[in-house]
């Protein structure tokens, strides 16, 4: 059996352990156009801060690829998938032959079309080792940094980046920061923790107009800066298949074993869109997590044993200088909430099911709620006050807590 | 491989094992030593139930066999051992409890510098001969042996 996995990410990596629980010697080529050794890709803040070393970034051992007996071919981009041939067609004119094929070829940035950005003489992205090598080699205590996109990407940059810049100004459309992750709330903590820092934002805006060191904003103000960094949001990598006339949206549609639309043909992680059980329906979820949940399944079902994955959910833990927020499902229905000086509990539950929940601050044991949400636990079935005081097994019944406890899992 | 697995019945909540987990991890020499300083350690292992309740019972991690932990770690701190033990890497850990977030017993928590994540990894780390929570349970109610 010939695999051929596009892309050397998260669901790539999965796919390769999901592919080895099952074939331990199919021959398993990964391609690749960039050039490392498979990294964390949301390490690379952490780099910048200061907080890991270069060496610790990786996702997988030194030697993953060789005891997984898995052929590189790094810095190759794949062009086309040739299903008639069962080939990918690669921009190096190589071409590779597959029985079974994974896309996992990720996203990239969305850089909207804006006035006078050819002006600019360099703009940064923040998705890469290598975005994060180029963003490194201009940082200096001198330099005033613009962040456009007060996202996940932009904000963990703009934490890896502050104490290496002079100044930081972050401008976005949305009315609060981490508007796809929080509610008002929430992001005012998060705000005021990097205000704190001295952090400057700008919201509600957007730039009109860039010149080669300062942007124009909608509002008229101008700011100043010696680097530019645009994190707007990204978009799925899904040409191949769609140009290999596979069923696509804004992403790779897939099913809930990861196939395409495409025969031998399977997709996962930020590329795809796959079921996303808080809201019954196919979307991109671009969150690490869930590249690794797909890629395995994905992995499991090109090895030719059925696997599916069905409880996908938006979910994310992120931090900013000591503050964490934990995240997952959708807030809707009633809201069960309590504060705290530095944060706050929000848990949402309708019809009888924890369907969503953010803290701030104290994120002891959320997973408890997590693994409710992804689960549709009926509530009825727990001591409800117990469980929404805080996140503990003693709202389980008796025997489930022996399921639990007292046998292997 | 033998795991950690407990018997509520036998518990009477004494939190000796979060004592003595900490008193592990800690590298101290006595105990006793711990006081005043307990802010500087978490314990691995926690144990439910109020005092003026009946029931108790402790917990730590299961290291499952698909582990979530592992999957949905953003670093790759995380990773199963040859022999199926959930093994945290430190200095990979970049401490975003995504972890957290994921483990549905709880199970994995910051620790005391709230910069990295910890873990049970059954004492292999600490240079105790076995599980320290299940060599000084007074009640048997924490053992360590193959269950299926």
């Amino acid at each position: 059996m010939k695999y051929v996995i596009i892309g050397n990410s998260t669901a790539g990596i999965a796919a390769i352990e999901g592919i080895r629980t099952i074939d331990k010697s199919g021959d398993i080529t990964v391609v690749s156009s960039e050039k490392h050794h498979c990294y964390g890709r949301p390490t690379i803040s952490y780099y910048l801060k200061g907080d890991i070393k270069r060496e610790d970034m990786l996702y997988r051992p030194v030697d993953f690829y060789e005891k997984m007996g898995v052929k590189l071919m790094l810095g190759e981009t794949a062009t086309e998938i040739n299903t008639a041939d069962k080939q990918v067609v690669l921009k190096s004119g190589k071409n590779v032959e597959y029985d079974k094929l994974l896309v996992a070829t990720g996203s990239r940035p969305f850089v909207p079309k804006m006035d006078g950005i050819d002006k600019v003489k360099k703009v940064f992205n923040f998705m890469t080792y290598d975005d994060m090598l180029a963003l490194e080699s201009v940082l200096a205590k001198d330099k005033s940094v613009l962040v456009v996109g007060a996202g996940l990407i932009g904000l963990k940059c703009v934490e890896g980046i502050l104490e290496r810049v002079r100044s930081v100004t972050v401008v976005d459309l949305a009315d609060r920061v981490l508007p796809s992750v929080l509610d008002s709330e929430g992001a005012a903590f998060v705000q005021n923790k990097l205000q704190e820092r001295g952090i400057k934002f700008v919201l509600s805006d957007r730039v009109t107009e860039f010149a080669e060191k300062y942007a124009k904003l909608k509002s008229g103000m101008e700011i100043p800066f010696d680097i530019l960094v645009i994190a707007v949001g990204v978009v799925p990598n899904a040409e191949l298949v769609k140009d290999a006339g596979g069923d696509c949206n804004r992403g790779i549609v897939i099913d809930a074993q990861c196939k395409t639309s495409l025969t031998d043909v399977y997709a996962a992680g930020d590329c795809a869109e796959g079921y996303d059980s808080s809201i019954d329906k196919n979307r991109v979820l671009a969150i690490l997590p869930n590249a690794y949940f797909q890629g395995r399944c994905a992995g499991i079902n090109l090895a030719g044993e059925e696997n599916s994955f069905e409880i996908g959910i938006p979910m994310n833990a992120v931090g900013f200088f000591g503050l964490h927020v934990l995240s997952a499902g959708v807030y809707e229905g009633e809201c069960l909430q309590e504060k705290y000086k530095d944060g706050y509990k929000k848990l949402f539950v309708k019809n009888n099911r924890l369907v969503g929940f953010i803290l701030i601050g104290n994120i002891a044991r959320a997973g408890i709620y997590t693994s409710l949400i992804r689960n549709k636990t009926d509530l009825n079935t727990l001591d409800k006050a117990l469980l929404f005081d805080e996140p503990q097994l003693m709202a389980f019944s008796e025997e489930t807590r022996k399921c639990k406890l007292a046998r292997m899992v | 491989m033998k795991r950690i697995y407990v018997n509520e019945n036998c518990c009477l909540g004494c939190k000796l094992c979060e004592y003595e987990c900490m008193f592990a991890g800690s590298g101290l020499d006595e105990m006793f030593k711990l006081k005043g300083k307990l802010d500087r350690y978490v314990p691995k292992i926690k144990v439910e139930g109020d005092d003026g309740v009946d029931v108790h019972f402790a917990v730590n991690c299961r290291h499952c066999t698909n582990a979530i932990c592992v999957q949905s770690c953003i670093a790759g701190a995380l990773s199963k051992s040859d022999d199926g033990m959930v093994v945290i890497d430190k200095n990979k850990c970049v401490g975003c409890f995504t972890c957290v977030l994921v483990c549905p017993f709880g199970a994995i928590m910051p620790d005391a510098s709230g910069k990295a994540a910890q873990k049970c990894m059954l004492c292999t780390d600490n240079g105790r001969d076995m599980p320290t929570c299940v060599k000084y349970c007074p009640n048997g109610a924490i053992v360590f042996e193959e269950r299926d």
